[in-house]
């Protein structure tokens, strides 16, 4: 039975949001108003009746009246048309101003920077007091406050595209498009604004909620709208006298107006959810059903091919470089699993075992999508929430990694060592590099500072650092990517190393830094005894540095053998066609690369075969049928999960050579 | 013969920075021309000043034309008939268009008409279903991306190819399906390539000829054989003792390794490369010349026009081996 191994809880946050029907139907609402209310209440809104005037809300009149006698609740939804035409002419206003300089100065360098001086100075005003100051400028009125809510919307419209049209317009296929001879007009209306439409509208449709607020604002300070025409805010400024003798004159426009508001703020918000769905639709690739089956349910099928690992592993370890000692780290039967779309699951590495003996080098190679780097992190506890581990064992020296504790934890962080691809991101740009290797030790290992700084020096130096001193007191983005990646290694130095996990450590350099840092990997090895998990994509840099390499193809371990047993006789399809598909400096330059089309299947896809049959060029009917199991291949320790293993007499290329357009 | 495309005194300054200082090549026509080096080194640079997308001063001819100056119609002529495949095939097509528009972007003018039939002409030609024209490149593998690129940039009809790092983004087992179409197109279409990568491997595969980069500066060239084989810069020594290599265990041999790992190139007069160098003065002090005089000026005279000071000169070796000429 697999056990599931607790990760890392993430709270899960969720905004507290109306479904999208109330917006709908409130949007609806305000359209029929401002479209039939001044036909169906035009009259009574208009029709004075001194006798009745000033009258508090009752049944004749739901907010009462005005100092006409003019029915209020009537006049607030006739003001509707005006106040929502004013707002959407008042942000078409602003928008048209702010996207056409936006894309100037985002799309032109020279006039980019001045265009963006005056959009920042802008900016740094209120908007409420640059549309009080614009609507002086323009003279009061509706057309005049419509020109200034417009005007002050401008810059934040400018801002808004020049951003998105400044990163769209560095994009590969924009200049692939200038390469082709397109002028600056055709591109930036072919490529670039409908790129950044999507966000621009989504800007806009809750910018007419504000505008609705602005404009009831000028009106209410007497800058807006003028009688005898009327909208929300006159209505609003009219009642706010009365507000301690009747109190719905002015409750009544203000509703509205908070209403409208909201509406259009939520109208934007869902729009936005919607154009965010649909542009993620499209990546869960196949429509394959999920697994019906949970974590628990696959216990039988695991537990078989686990104990028939288990009876492997003896063999393999029979034949491994250190006999007799107890693997350093076992893992049987993993499993990493991730909620999927729709309420599915997605398993992104679906059954994996492995062990590594003390101070043995162990290479992970698998295309990307293989799940090595998922297996990786799940072993070095990494896997958050709401993804889950699960496992028959997991186990690292004498930790039982299914069932860790705060002291299991402890030795974790001191034994264990990771070094990634991207060692930029791994180090914190704030903190400087002293501090990522002393703070650790003074905090876990309740080292003195002067002891941890030795230490830390010493270990700087250890992986050839040069001017340890100095770099002490920089911070990363003072480093090269190779020097970074050497602090990494340094930093897994501070603890006592006895697993070295390195997740394409390399992939990110240039060969000649690559080089270095192998040889230091191999230099730490040789020094500390420790092990070595090491990952990539690339099969020649495995198999300079490993004992064993582990192949990964969608989730599963497909073949696993020594270094110079794997390189010389492959016997999975998919390990024949990486060993000959990159060409190497011995390569027959007259003959084209066996190669491979299609794809991987995604971890949404549940296959009951082997999961590489649609793209291997051996498979048979029973390839789809049936998964191949991991099992004893030739040699003692060289296993693979093929029906239909590649045999001594087949030429490494010969399986794999498909027709170039295979099937996608 | 008129070269395919000829590179003269190339230079690439932003700001302060140079990043491409006087490089001179020739790309013969119907050949392919590697251009290899680290990051930095100004590969990448080089291939977008060719085509246009980064300002230099030096000269760029595409056959008979002079690409040079950007305003003028020989120019843009001349751009025309020299297109990019990019590294990264997610970003190099717009996501909102369809494989069909994204091809037809690159027709010229006069085949719009014609539209539909050149489209499926060329997604046939670079080995893709005709049927992908409506899906969107998203939906589409990264194999197949970077084809409907190739696609794109041939729709214009182009004389000479850049390739930028084409397959650097790919796994393994699709990397190989781009090199042997653009090794075939090369075949059919008497296509001439830019190839610029970092995998000397792949360059060895690709390549007629070779420009090692370092620094901003071609510091060897010649014809891919007699590059690997007889390498003159200890630079390009070091990059082949690199290169990773399955089942030979090289990388942690000592052969040609760097004498440092200064990332900067060294300051002031004297080689740009003398810090790493494993055969200069960081460990032989009789080399006291690499940091005192630049070895640019003499580098016509040497094997590969290599720039440095201890590489053969050309007749030395011609005597000796008879080695290919280069250029």
């Amino acid at each position: 039975m697999s056990t599931t191994v607790p990760t890392r809880a993430a709270a899960r946050r969720r905004r507290v949001r109306l479904p999208g029907g109330v917006a709908l139907v409130l949007l609806l609402a305000f359209v029929f108003l401002s479209v039939a209310g001044p036909w169906i209440w035009g009259d009574a809104a208009g029709a004075t009746n001194v006798v009745d005037a000033n009258q508090a809300a009752s049944a004749k009149h739901w907010l009462g009246t005005d100092d006409l006698g003019r029915d209020l609740f009537a006049r607030t939804l006739v003001a509707t048309r005006s106040s929502l035409v004013l707002a959407v002419l008042a942000t078409v206003v602003g928008g048209v101003v702010g996207v056409a300089l936006g894309l100037l100065s985002g799309a032109s360098n020279r006039l980019g920077k001045v265009l963006g001086a005056v959009i920042n100075l802008l900016m740094a005003f209120p908007a409420l007091l640059l549309s009080i100051f614009f609507a002086v400028l323009f003279g009061i009125g509706s057309v005049g406050s419509v020109l200034a809510v417009g005007a002050s919307f401008a810059p934040g419209f400018a801002r808004i595209t020049q951003t998105l049209t400044a990163s769209a317009i560095s994009r590969d296929y924009v200049e692939a498009s200038r390469v082709l001879g397109k002028g600056p007009v055709t591109v930036v209306l072919r490529h670039v604004l409908p790129n950044i439409a999507e966000p621009v509208i989504l800007y806009t449709t809750i910018h007419i909620g504000t505008a609705i607020l602005a404009l009831s604002g000028l009106s209410f300070l007497g800058l807006g709208v003028q009688p005898p025409s009327y909208d929300w805010g006159r209505l609003l400024s009219d009642g706010l006298t009365r507000v301690y003798i009747t109190p719905t004159a002015a409750l009544g426009p203000a509703v509205a107006i908070v209403l409208a508001g909201l509406t259009f703020n939520m109208a934007g918000e869902h729009l936005s959810d919607l154009v965010g769905g649909r542009r993620s639709a499209p990546r869960q690739v196949d429509a394959a059903p999920a697994p019906a089956d949970g974590p628990g349910a696959t216990g039988t099928e695991t537990s078989s091919r686990g104990a028939h690992a288990e009876g492997l592993a003896d063999q393999a370890f029979g034949s491994s470089t250190a006999p007799a000692a107890r693997p350093l780290l076992e893992v049987r039967g993993l499993r990493v699993v991730y909620p999927g779309p729709d309420g599915g699951t997605v398993t992104p590495v679906r059954d994996v075992s492995f062990s590594v003996a003390p101070g043995e080098t162990v290479g992970i190679v698998g295309e990307s999508g293989s799940g090595k780097s998922m297996a990786t992190s799940a072993v070095a506890q990494l896997v958050e929430a709401p993804g889950s581990v699960h496992a028959e064992t997991l186990r690292f020296d004498d930790v039982d990694l299914t069932r860790r504790t705060k002291d299991d934890e402890r030795v974790l962080g001191r034994s264990m060592a990771m070094i990634f691809q991207d060692p930029g991101e791994a180090l914190n740009p704030a903190i400087k590099v002293g501090t990522h290797l002393v703070e650790p030790a003074v905090v876990h290992l309740h080292e003195d500072k002067p002891l941890a700084r030795r230490r830390a020096l010493d270990a700087l130096r250890a992986v050839a650092v040069n001017d340890p001193e100095r770099r002490f007191g920089q911070h990363q983005h003072e480093l090269s990517g190779g020097t970074k990646q050497r602090v990494c290694i340094a930093i897994g130095l501070m603890g006592e190393p006895r697993l070295l996990v390195a997740d394409e450590p390399t992939t990110a350099l240039d060969v000649t830094v690559q080089r270095q840092i192998l040889r230091l990997v191999a230099e730490v090895r040789d020094e500390t005894g420790a092990s070595v998990l090491f990952i990539s994509h690339d099969i020649a840099v495995v198999s300079e540095i490993s004992d064993r390499i582990l192949v990964m193809y969608a989730g599963f371990v497909v073949e696993e053998a020594s270094t110079e047993e794997l390189l010389a006789r492959p016997a999975h399809p998919y390990t024949g066609l990486l060993l000959a598909a990159s060409p190497d400096m011995a390569a027959d330059r007259s003959r084209p690369l066996p190669m491979l089309d299609g794809r991987m299947p995604g971890p949404g896809v549940d296959l009951p075969g082997c999961y590489f049959a649609d793209r291997c060029p051996r498979a048979e009917q029973d390839c789809r049928d049936q998964r191949p199991p991991l099992l004893q291949i030739g040699a003692p320790g060289h296993r693979a999960a093929c029906w239909h293993p590649l045999t001594a007499d087949d030429p490494v290329e010969a399986p794999a050579l498909v027709e170039e357009r295979a099937a996608s | 013969m008129t070269p395919a495309l000829s590179v003269s005194d190339l230079t690439v300054r932003y700001g302060s920075v140079t990043a491409v200082r006087s490089v001179s090549f020739d790309l013969r026509a119907g050949s392919v021309l590697g251009l290899v080096g680290e990051s930095g080194s100004g590969k990448s640079t080089t291939a977008r000043a060719v085509v246009g997308l980064a300002p230099f001063t030096g000269t760029v001819r595409v056959g008979e034309r002079d690409a040079s100056s950007p305003r003028s119609r020989d120019a843009r002529e001349a751009r025309r008939r020299v297109q990019m495949v990019f590294q990264d095939s997610r970003s190099s097509l717009d996501p909102r268009f369809t494989v069909g528009q994204c091809v037809a972007e690159g027709l010229p003018a006069g085949e719009r008409r014609d539209q539909g039939r050149r489209v499926r002409e060329l997604l046939e030609l670079v080995s893709l279903d005709p049927a992908l024209v409506r899906n969107r490149p998203g939906q589409l593998s990264g194999g197949q991306r970077q084809r409907v690129a190739i696609a794109r940039a041939l729709a214009a009809r182009p004389e000479v190819l850049v390739a930028d790092e084409v397959t650097a983004s790919l796994d393994v087992s699709v990397q190989a399906v781009v090199l042997n179409l653009l090794r075939r197109l090369r075949a059919e279409l008497g296509l001439s390539m830019l190839f610029i990568s970092h995998n000397l491997a792949v360059v060895r595969y690709m390549c007629d000829d070779v420009a090692v980069m370092f620094n901003g500066r071609v510091v060897e060239q010649g014809g891919v054989d007699d590059i690997l084989a007889r390498a003159q810069h200890p630079y390009t020594r070091a990059l082949l003792a690199a290169v990773p290599e399955v089942g030979q265990r090289r990388l942690l041999s000592d052969a040609a390794i760097e004498a440092s790992t200064a990332a900067s190139p060294a300051p002031g007069p004297g080689c740009d490369y003398r810090l790493r160098c494993p055969v200069g003065p960081a460990v032989d002090p009789g080399r006291a010349i690499c940091t005192t005089d630049d070895p640019g000026p003499g580098a016509p005279e040497r094997v590969h026009a290599a720039v440095c000071h201890f590489a053969s000169t050309r007749q030395g070796t011609d005597a000796l081996a008879g080695s290919g000429e280069l250029r």
